[in-house]
């Protein structure tokens, strides 16, 4: 058993859990089964009956965890190639941006607030619309547990990805540019993966969606936390 | 694909480095990501050194998440005493940044197309 807490064991075990999740969605063909969710149980299922605590898988996993960042900054490269339709609507898209962030912000602090969550637990749920690197390093600026902002942030993107079209119908939101705009501005880069798969078009406007509300949300939330009567 | 990596990790640090000198509440990555943008446009970096390695990445965003989420065991016990809240605000504050995201911008996009209309006959 020794061999499980192995780095590039748990790096191997990480890839193979993801193949055989992206497998299981395809021939199946069921959207429910989203790789990522199924790879975390899967995965935190195997440490767990195996006697593995998450300090020595985190050693493995930073090796993955690693990429998002520079991700993030390729994130830049399908920005470039949208700045000529972003500046075609660059208002409607700020204003939506802008009511996009602040609703996320203000309804989940005050929704966990009135279920009575503690307020750390406020402060992690605040930014748990946008992409995790971006989500983290709000949360533990503002005070709240970054690994449980990143746990949220996650499920946030998987629920949004998979449930994201049923609600932009249920809105009757009908143009394709505010559809992706606004499920990638719930749901992150999750949610962008899951939009990419209906066309090139949603998915460009989903990643502006999480590109603008990720920079709205770090610049914004201090303010709006404090405004809630939140000291950060 | 040396070039590509090397382009990438620049303007990461250059990001952390920004951070490092001003200490502003903005991830690197995302200074990153914008400085590169820019600079894609003033045409200081060409496309063509930076595309196959940021859409490898950008393809795959969803894999670097898994470990993050994986870090979900260590907090099943603040999940288990407040999940009621955690769930319920997540799930309805989705919906809301959703709906709200499309009106907003299908209003603010109708109301401005009449004028527009009319400046490109006049």
């Amino acid at each position: 058993m020794e061999f499980l807490s192995n780095k590039i064991f748990l790096i191997a075990l990480t890839f193979t859990v993801f193949l055989a999740s992206r497998l299981l969605q395809r021939r199946t063909g069921i959207s429910m089964l989203n790789p990522i969710l199924v790879s975390i149980i899967t995965l935190i299922t195997i440490l767990m009956c195996c006697g593995v605590d998450y300090e020595t898988y985190k050693e493995g996993g930073d090796y993955i965890e690693f990429w998002l960042k520079p991700a993030v900054v390729a994130l830049g490269v399908p920005l470039y190639r949208q700045l000529e339709n972003i500046k075609k609507q660059i208002l409607p898209l700020i204003l939506a941006e802008l009511a996009g962030c602040v609703t996320g912000i203000v309804s989940v602090v005050v929704i966990a607030e009135l279920l009575g969550a503690t307020k750390e637990v406020v402060l992690s749920l605040a930014p748990k619309a946008v992409t995790t690197p971006i989500a983290m390093e709000i949360s533990s600026a503002v005070g709240g547990l970054p690994p449980l902002t990143a746990a949220v942030v996650v499920c946030t993107g998987i629920f949004g990805g998979m449930a994201g079209f049923h609600m932009v119908k249920i809105s009757r939101i009908k143009s394709p540019i505010a559809t992706g705009l606004s499920i990638g501005t719930a749901a992150h880069a999750v949610g962008t993966a899951a939009v990419m798969e209906r066309g090139e078009r949603y998915g460009a406007f989903s990643s502006l969606g999480l590109i603008l509300n990720g920079l709205l949300t770090a610049l914004l939330s201090p303010l709006i936390l404090a405004l809630l009567g939140y000291s950060v | 694909m040396i070039l590509q990596c090397a382009v990438l990790f620049a303007f990461l640090a250059i990001g952390e480095f920004i951070v490092y000198c001003t200490d502003i509440p903005i991830p690197s990555s995302i200074i990153g990501m914008l400085l590169l943008t820019v600079s894609l446009k003033l045409r200081i970096i060409r496309l063509f050194w930076v595309d196959k390695m940021a859409d490898f990445l950008v393809k795959n965003l969803g894999f670097f998440f898994v470990p993050a989420g994986v870090g979900l065991m260590r907090c099943l016990g603040l999940i288990s005493e407040q999940w009621l809240p955690i769930v319920a605000a997540s799930v309805i504050s989705t919906f809301l940044i959703i709906a709200v995201t499309g009106w907003m911008h299908q209003v603010v996009r109708r109301s401005l197309s009449p004028s527009h209309n009319r400046q490109i006959k006049g």
